[in-house]
């Protein structure tokens, strides 16, 4: 049996190969390592780098510009809650205190059980649907505490 | 005294001829096009506030400190980022801007800690200079918000502060005190060309960051120093400046490394180097360093220097100090004795590659004036002679065609045999800039360098050969281009002999040159050779850059020779961005040569058979110069084991280190009677000497190195010698003990005394070094500034010469007792025998020379990474740690001789190049297998070495 890492190392380099040879491949790669592992590993970073012929330096000063990728996984399910002006404006506030004592965990925090993870995040383009959300990649428009509770017990089904 | 200072105008210039003309603060001013207004400005005597712009790196547009305005434009547009235009008018204050510039200087020192007194950067720091620039007065959002500055907040600990990273040993990054202007990465990027920085993180969260977070001694960093110099704050500082404080005078000086020659500005306090700062007006490294040059000048106040004149009778006996009379007097008695005894010729001398021209042009004469004799070599015998033998014979000149700018117009560059990101760092990053900018590049080696592919840059074609098959790479390069009909006739007939290169085109087409042919031989993938002859051909500027990986061979000369055919053959010599550039390893390699350290040259490379030339010097030295060449290196040491050569003053270089076959050099120096070693330390050579006179230091002394391009630059002394005399004292006042009438009271003197028995100095004066900065022989009334680019409308030898380049294999040959070759070369920071590199922090990168060997080889004979191997070869054997890597093909290991415990040179044999005797440093057949630890030899040699050093303590009689 392979161990861990070279199993990651060779899925990694799997994904890397198809999008190399496009232009501006590096953002692409790095979505696609989060979509295959949940998160991306940051010892694909330096395989990334040498795929593409640049630095480690430059794939961690991108993988760490964006907010969305993360370096290790998240929970079973991810809930984002937009804290941007309009949806805060909207009320967002209120949900977000109650989002957070709902789940016990703050911003960024994972569910002891691993059965969610809580983020912020500035602006889903719903504004004029605010306040909104995003569960597992799906958009909620005109959130409210009830709907939240819902959520709250759901994902931990 | 005072500062050398440097305007720093914000953005790089721009090259346009098209002027344009506008109006700053009611001043006129005129451009080129696309010149920043920010440049503009400065031009024109008007300093805008900035932060993130520095005219060493493209301008960025992030502060928001150098805002303007325009007549006729809205808003407050980046004066960085504006281009100047025809007719604008400009205005660089007003209320709205000193507004708004004070805003911004509020956000950033409202997260910037105020402990401007005890900080490292004070008075050198722009953030303070642009507080006092905008008249910051008060910060009205105060300090105990959000912040870097703090590690703690009300006693909770700051996530956001980060801890000074101290790892590397010649710089600090303290985050804290980091402004994010971006001006570090892009160093790093557009300058160095390493990219070893990014800023992590985003808006309020942006660091910046070494590799992928790493202390900066473990990412990709290789300490260059652009970074720090491109901080406007302390974020990144100089651990001598925290030490020492702010340095208060500078003179402007050269490095004594490798051959690129860099200007640096010597900061001092006093008669202490605080710090060594590239200057922006060298012309060879325009404003970069490296770290060698920029950060390993320590050797310079080791302890291990020595101080004190010594002498002893026998190389077994301790060392005596003894005054500087005494030993001048023991020198000239014992080689006056020697002469007597043995014959005028049983003596000579070495010059140094690191010394300056007038200090080698002095040892030069002391023994063709002194001892009568033409018995003087340098260590160019071991590098570069090739060079100086297939350049003068085919071009007329021995040296390289271009000036390092050439660079920035090439468009294919073939680099033979030279590593240039770890041997000539600032040229490599030069070159890297312009192959980003789109040239094409082709590497001839056989380890995969790194210019064949790292960030941003990689070879087009990698001819990866055998070691020792340089001839018929080349000449089958020649093939593809002649019989693909790729050449330049109309330069051929021009400029050469259409007879010759008619000639040398038949022996080229012939079908056992075809890369096809060849590729048993070689190695090289046939179709690959002719992918690169093409690209050479057809891409426009052709320029061939080589190293000691052409020279040190059995065929040095040939190679030389057969690159030469090459530039010839497709037109690209006479104008910028082509032409021929040997990388010459030593500060002074191409100065030494020039001198006349060769026993058969004079200086200027005039043949002493040469009547007229002669006559010039014993006219003026009052002596009568031999018309016979002298004995080189090898001969010397031949003819001391045969016993006609007895006494040897050999200033700066230690053979026994650098010079092949270790055990013959060791044999032939014990064999001398009165070895005389001038020196900064205690070298390797020095075990076999009897006199020992202390040398001085590149920072101690007046004169001038000659770097790669023929560029004469100067060296200024900006520190007393510790030793006392600058080494041109040492040698002058050994000629007096001799009995000669030598009166120099400063170099230029013997600068003169140069210009006016050298053709191609002629022109060259001190005062005109001062006017010019540096000026490139030849210097004469034909080209009173020098000569950048040589060659331009005919060669100096009148037709460029095609020689015809037979293939020879070398005797060295690989069978069943030696069935790997062995190649040699050098690493970014240490310097050849390390003397002075390995007295710095710079071990910290390369503490030990590793064995570079391929997985498959070290799986045969089960060695593992990191494990003691034994290396022999027919010459000898050593141990060294194995590293496992891909670089070297199967067949072939590398390493480095930079440290005297590996003593690499014990395997080298004795083979050379046929013209001039440089050694085959770079091809030895050797066996590998694995060790306990180091060889009977190294445990005799340490023992001897630690014996020879022994310095008797005098009594303490006061």
């Amino acid at each position: 049996m392979q161990s861990a890492s070279t199993d990651v190392a060779a899925r990694a380099i799997g994904i890397i190969d198809q999008f190399k040879g496009k232009e501006g491949p590096l953002l692409p790669i790095l979505h696609e390592l989060q979509d295959e592992f949940g998160y991306v590993p940051q010892e694909t970073l330096p395989l990334i780098a040498h795929a593409l012929n640049i630095s480690r330096a430059e794939v961690h000063g991108v993988f760490s510009f964006y907010h969305d990728y993360r370096d290790h996984p998240a929970g079973r399910h991810v809930l984002k809650l937009c804290r941007a002006e309009a949806c805060q404006s909207m009320g967002g506030d209120a949900l977000a205190d109650r989002a957070r004592q709902l789940l016990g965990i703050d911003w960024h925090g994972t569910t002891a059980d691993g059965a969610v993870t809580l983020e912020p995040v500035y602006c889903l383009g719903l504004c004029a649907c605010a306040p909104a959300a995003m569960l597992d990649g799906e958009v909620i428009g005109r959130l409210d505490a009830d709907q939240l509770d819902e959520i709250a017990v759901e994902v931990r089904l | 005294m005072s500062l050398v200072h440097e305007i720093d105008y914000g953005t790089p210039a721009s090259l346009s001829e098209k002027m344009v003309t506008l109006t700053i603060d009611g001043s006129e001013v005129t451009v080129p096009e696309g010149t920043s207004l920010m440049r503009a400005a400065m031009e024109a005597g008007i300093q805008v506030p900035k932060l993130c712009a520095t005219d060493m790196v493209d301008a960025f547009g992030s502060c928001r400190l150098c805002l303007i305005e325009i007549e006729g434009r809205n808003g407050t547009p980046a004066s960085c980022t504006t281009p100047a235009m025809e007719g604008l008018v400009v205005h660089t204050q007003t209320k709205r801007l000193k507004d708004i510039r004070k805003g911004v200087m509020e956000l950033y020192i409202s997260d910037h800690p105020l402990d401007c007194l005890t900080c490292a950067a004070n008075g050198d720091c722009e953030l303070q200079d642009m507080a006092g620039a905008v008249g910051l007065r008060d910060v009205r959002y105060g300090y105990e918000g959000d912040n870097h500055v703090f590690a703690k907040n009300e006693g909770v600990s700051n996530d956001r502060w980060m801890p000074k990273d101290e790892s590397n040993p010649y710089f600090t990054y303290d985050p804290a005190k980091c402004i994010v202007c971006s001006r570090c990465v892009r160093a790093c990027e557009e300058v160095q060309g390493t990219f070893a920085l990014t800023i992590e993180g985003r808006g309020f969260s942006s660091r910046v960051s070494p590799g992928m977070h790493e202390h900066f001694l473990d990412s990709e960093c290789v300490s260059c120093g652009a970074c720090v110099q491109a901080c406007p704050t302390a974020t990144l500082t100089e651990k001598s400046v925290i030490q020492i404080g702010q340095p208060e005078h500078s003179k402007v000086t050269t490095c004594a490394y490798c051959g690129v020659g860099c200007s640096f500005k010597a900061e001092m306090r006093g008669e202490e180097v605080v710090r060594m700062v590239p200057y922006k007006d060298g012309k060879a490294n325009r404003g970069h360093s490296c770290v060698k040059g920029r950060f390993a000048y320590g050797y310079s106040t080791h302890k291990d220097r020595i101080l004190n004149p010594m002498v002893r009778e026998k190389i077994t006996d301790p060392w005596r100090e003894v005054s500087w009379e005494e030993a001048y007097k023991h020198v000239a008695n014992e080689f006056r004795r020697i002469q007597y005894q043995y014959g005028r010729n049983s003596v000579g001398g070495i010059t140094s590659s690191r010394c300056t021209n007038e200090e080698t042009f002095l040892v030069q004469k002391l023994i063709r004036a002194g001892f009568g004799n033409n018995n003087v070599d340098t260590c160019a015998r071991v590098c570069h002679s090739p060079t100086g033998y297939g350049l003068k014979t085919t071009f007329g000149t021995s040296a390289g065609t271009q000036d390092f700018d050439s660079v920035e117009h090439t468009d294919v560059v073939m680099v033979i045999g030279a590593n240039p990101t770890d041997g000539h760092p600032v040229f490599a990053s030069r070159l890297k800039k312009r192959l980003r900018k789109g040239a094409k590049l082709i590497v001839v080696d056989p380890r995969r360098i790194d210019l064949v592919r790292s960030p941003h840059i990689s070879a087009a074609q990698h001819l990866q050969l055998r070691p020792g098959t340089n001839v018929a790479v080349v000449t089958s390069l020649a093939h593809v281009i002649v019989t693909e009909g790729l050449f330049d006739e109309k330069f051929i007939r021009e400029r050469c002999d259409w007879e010759e290169f008619q000639d040398w085109a038949s022996f080229v087409s012939s079908p056992e040159h075809s890369p096809e042919a060849i590729e048993e031989l070689t190695g090289v993938n046939p179709q690959t050779l002719r992918e690169a002859a093409r690209l050479f051909a057809t891409g426009g500027n052709g320029a061939i850059y080589y190293g000691l990986g052409v020279t040190e061979h059995s065929q040095g000369s040939t190679t030389v020779m057969a690159i030469a055919n090459l530039a010839m053959a497709t037109g690209n010599i006479g104008r910028k961005g082509v032409g021929v550039n040997p990388l010459r390893g030593q500060n002074n390699v191409q100065g030494s040569c020039d001198m006349g350290s060769f026993p058969h040259e004079l200086p200027g490379y005039r043949h002493v058979s040469d009547e007229s030339t002669r006559d010039i010097f014993d006219k003026l030295w009052g002596v009568k110069i031999q018309d016979e060449p002298g004995l080189r290196i090898p001969n010397m040491l031949d003819a001391a084991v045969d016993g006609t050569f007895k006494g040897i003053y050999i200033q700066g270089e230690d053979i026994l280190q650098s010079d092949p076959d270790t055990k013959h050099v060791a044999a032939g120096l014990e064999a001398m009677e009165c070895v005389v070693v001038h020196d900064l330390f205690l070298n390797e050579t020095a075990n076999y000497a009897h006199v020992f006179l202390p040398g001085s230091t590149f920072l101690e002394k007046d004169g001038t190195f000659t770097n790669a391009e023929r560029r004469i630059n100067r060296v200024r002394k900006v520190m007393s010698p510790l030793n006392g005399y600058a080494d041109w004292e040492v040698t002058q006042n050994l000629a007096k003990a001799m009995g000669l009438n030598w009166n120099y009271t400063h170099p230029s003197q013997v600068m003169d005394e140069i210009a006016l028995t050298t053709p191609s100095f002629a022109g060259v004066t001190y005062d005109l070094l001062e006017k010019e900065g540096s000026v490139q022989w030849p210097c004469n009334e034909k080209a009173p500034l020098g000569t950048p680019i040589m060659h331009i409308n005919g060669f100096a030898r009148g037709k460029g010469k095609f020689i015809r380049t037979e293939y020879v294999a070398t005797d060295e040959r690989t069978g069943p007792r030696f069935p790997l070759l062995l190649t040699t070369g050098r690493i970014l920071s240490q310097y050849n025998v390390g003397a002075q590199t390995r007295r710095t922090d710079n071990v910290m990168w390369h503490e030990e020379d590793r064995l570079e060997i391929h997985a498959h080889d070290a799986e045969n004979r089960g060695i593992r990474d990191g494990d003691w191997v034994k290396i022999n070869s027919r010459s000898g054997e050593t141990t060294l740690r194995a590293l496992i890597t891909d670089r070297v093909s199967p067949g072939v290991v590398y390493t480095t001789f930079h440290h005297p415990t590996t003593q690499a040179n014990v395997i080298t044999t004795d083979f050379s190049d046929w013209a001039t005797n440089c050694p085959e440093y770079k091809v030895t057949a050797v066996q590998v297998g694995a060790s306990n630890g180091p060889s009977d030899w190294q445990v005799q040699y340490d023992e001897q070495a630690r014996q020879s050093r022994r310095i008797k303590v005098l009594d303490a009689a006061e």
